[in-house]
């Protein structure tokens, strides 16, 4: 079977075609679609459970496809969950974006160490020139070398189908949790893809055998599964050799320039030596950690130059530079040097890089890049907010009435708009959460006036323990809770103040008032902020309070609202 | 079909539809039997902001990204979103711009965005007026992505057959969408 697919929906397909048990994430671009996709498939499966719309699914070609998924509060929590199902023998993924590895990251070290039961792929998805994402240009590859945890680094859709599969396998082989990176160019690139088509099956009940010597790391155990560890990589570094999981194009022979590239910069590189011309041999590195070390010695061993076409960190790089010294101290090695650490990388850039190195000159006439650019002033047109967006009513209203001098923290999500004209709102920007807990910082250091801006799916995933805080030690910021009712910006998906499960289940509505009471929130206001005569009074009051204050700005995301009106009719953000 | 790879760039204004308008040629490209790659962006980068997508169809592609001055053809759903990736341009470049503005802060009028594009040193421009005619016609304005495209086929623009972009629609269109979004690409193709 042959069909043009996302790279996101690659993985899904390649994680079916593995047997897939378990799903759990948090929504993040470029990642989204995965656990979208999944969610949406196990919608129609808990449909189809239900007498009155068997037929309907059932004609529409669904099968059952065995699969468990799940948006949880945030990324901790969802490899959390894949660990007691991995533990428990179901095969499981985990799926977030690049900032997802750093609030997992605690329970991540752990799991290298205990080793999963059953395989663990975990899907992190980069984005270099931050297309969709505030906070910081993260390699996530970085990781590898903290935790120990394979890596692989698919290029195209192609890849993330295959890789998936092979995460899976060398999880189920080393039983360690295997990390498939990809990037915003293979996330969302599309290509024909080969796959196989998977079969229905029932969802799999597991179960937990008791192992206290594997799963539990209390010291001295802890130094001796470390131990076990580095031996585990050891295997599989020699197994990755044996099965050549990085392809060499051609061996270099009696070549004296060779290539090495990783990712989706591989194609770059193959795009710009087939416009030049050249045939240069290409290791590609497709299991980033452990690395092969032998595989590369014996690429580098006799030529004289080696470019390394990486995006974001030079961290392969520096790995041959290391490997150079012991077997070819006279090569040279390029990359950073010439392909920037900032942005990502395309075809012109690697051209200009190889028309330095090599010695052909780039004709300016069939070459030059700037050709056909005309210099356009054009004004930027950033992300704002949609046309009825209920944040219309608050942005305003809060700058009004603030007084003069009022700091603002920014948090992630839709309600990041008010950082942008004509906004322009934000003192400060971080990280999930992090507004409340900034603000409380500045609120004990100074004697200011401190407003936090937070959305309703922050709140739940990192919010709660920065509120416990500030209120524990007796601060006094002023907290905005915008409640539109869903996490709007990745694309519409369920959180846990909703009442549904991103299977569409009916569950459980929590209310963000009731947590922060329990939290020892005193002052609260639960408002529409279309009533703009109520929310001035309540920011005015509040503002002067000595205690945490909390204003829940509720109004339904006026996309889901419409198709909520409709529900035949197909809105979505793109 | 051609040997050369296929080079298009379309742009516009996140909610456009510039990734329905991607899926369909991919589909059709790979109907007739080309290889296929793509690039596009969602999330921030969307919120109505400027929204740039890559396609690429030939024998063999490795890059989903188009280089500077190496598309074939640009489609641009906005005025002004066309006016900005003229980057990717060359004089040999057609460009299929919809007539249709959506303002942002510090922007140009109108006439001066047309004025640009019609004095610069792309020699195929074709400026159309595809949201007003779609929302007079069909009232609809979203399928003007759609009527641009047919409009591409029609002038043949892309290298794609008519057949192709019907069996894509069909592939990937759901149901209840189809019939507009045929009358939307005939419409186009017709008046050629």
């Amino acid at each position: 079977m042959k069909k043009i697919l996302l790279g996101n929906e690659a993985i899904v397909q390649g994680a079916l075609e593995a047997g897939v048990d378990f799903v759990s994430g948090y929504p993040g671009c470029p990642s989204a679609e995965i656990g979208d996709e999944f969610l949406k498939l196990s919608r129609l499966q808990s449909n189809r459970g239900s007498t009155m719309t068997t037929t309907a699914v059932g004609a529409s070609g669904q099968k059952e496809n065995g699969v468990y998924s799940e948006w949880s509060t945030n990324e901790k929590v969802a490899l959390e969950a894949a660990i007691g199902a991995s533990f428990s023998g179901l095969k499981s993924l985990v799926n977030m974006k690049s900032f997802g590895i750093n609030v997992c990251s605690d329970s991540l070290f752990p799991l290298a160490y205990t080793g999963t039961k059953s395989p663990m792929v975990i899907v992190v998805a980069d984005d270099p020139s931050c297309w969709s994402s505030a906070q910081s240009e993260q390699d996530s590859r970085g990781y590898a070398y903290l935790s120990h945890i394979p890596v692989l680094e698919p290029s195209d859709p192609q890849e993330c189908r295959d890789f998936t599969k092979l995460g899976f396998e060398l999880s189920e082989k080393f039983n360690i949790p295997v990390i498939l990176r990809t990037t915003t160019r293979v996330a969302h690139q599309r290509m024909p893809v080969e796959f196989d088509e998977v079969g229905s099956r029932p969802q799999k009940t597991g179960e937990f055998i008791k192992n206290h010597h594997q799963f539990s790391t209390m010291p001295p155990r802890v130094l001796e599964m470390k131990k076990e560890l580095l031996e585990k990589l050891e295997k599989i570094k020699a197994y990755v050799e044996k099965t050549k999981i990085n392809k060499i194009s051609k061996n270099p022979g009696s070549e004296k320039f060779g290539i090495v590239a990783s990712g989706v910069a591989y194609l770059h590189t193959l795009e710009a030596l087939k416009e030049l011309d050249l045939n240069v041999p290409i290791l590609k590195i497709n299991l980033f950690y452990p690395l092969a070390d032998k595989t590369i010695a014996s690429f580098i061993k006799k030529i004289k130059k080696v470019l390394v076409v990486e995006e974001l960190e030079g961290y392969l790089e520096k790995e041959i530079k290391a490997i150079a010294k012991d077997i070819n101290l006279n090569l040279q090695v390029f990359g950073k040097d010439l392909l920037s650490k900032t942005g990502e990388l395309n075809t012109e850039k690697v051209i200009l890089a190889l028309s330095e190195i090599s010695n052909f000159k780039i004709q300016n006439s069939k070459f030059n890049l700037l050709s056909g650019r005309q210099e356009l002033k054009i004004p930027r047109r950033t992300a704002r907010l949609c046309e009825g967006c209920p944040y219309w009513n608050v942005f305003p209203v809060i700058k009004r009435i603030a007084p003069e001098g009022t700091i603002f923290g920014g948090d992630i999500g839709c309600n990041m708009i008010a950082g942008l004209a004509p906004h322009s709102m934000h003192d400060y920007l971080f990280s999930m959460g992090a507004s409340l807990g900034i603000s409380h910082g500045v609120k004990k250091s100074t004697s200011q006036k401190v407003i936090s801006l937070m959305g309703d799916g922050t709140f739940f995933h990192a919010g709660i323990p920065a509120l416990i805080n500030a209120v524990y030690n007796k601060s006094n910021p002023l907290v905005v809770i915008l409640d539109n009712r869903i996490t709007a910006m990745t694309g519409h998906q369920q959180n846990p103040g909703m009442g549904k499960t991103g299977m569409g289940e009916d569950t459980e509505e929590l209310k963000i008032e009731e947590i922060a009471k329990a939290c020892g929130v005193k002052h609260i206001k639960v408002l529409d902020p279309a009533n703009t005569k109520e929310f001035e009074n309540a920011i005015k009051e509040f503002l002067d309070k000595d205690e945490v204050s909390l204003i829940i700005c509720r109004k339904i995301c006026k996309l889901l609202e419409k198709r909520q009106n409709s529900p035949s009719q197909i809105i979505s953000p793109d | 079909m051609q040997d050369k790879t296929f080079n298009i760039i379309i742009s516009g204004v996140g909610g456009q539809g510039v990734i329905t308008l991607l899926s369909l040629i991919d589909e059709a490209a790979f109907v007739e039997g080309y290889d296929v790659k793509s690039s596009e962006l969602h999330g921030l980068s969307q919120r109505g902001g400027s929204v740039l997508a890559y396609i690429r169809f030939g024998k063999k592609v490795y890059s989903p990204l188009v280089q500077d001055g190496r598309a074939d053809l640009i489609i641009g759903l906005e005025l002004l979103e066309g006016l900005r990736v003229l980057n990717f341009a060359s004089k040999d470049t057609a460009v299929l711009i919809n007539k249709y503005i959506f303002p942002v802060l510090g922007g140009l009028p109108q006439e001066e965005i047309i004025k640009k594009l019609n004095e610069s040193f792309v020699k195929k421009m074709h400026i159309v007026e595809a949201s007003g005619i779609c929302k007079e016609k069909l009232q609809n304005e979203v399928v003007s992505a759609i009527y641009l495209l047919g409009y591409a086929v029609g002038k043949k623009l892309i290298p794609i057959k008519k057949e192709s972009i019907l069996k894509a629609i069909e592939n990937i269109v759901p149901e209840k969408y189809r019939e507009l979004n045929i009358k939307a690409f005939n419409l186009a193709y017709g008046d050629n």
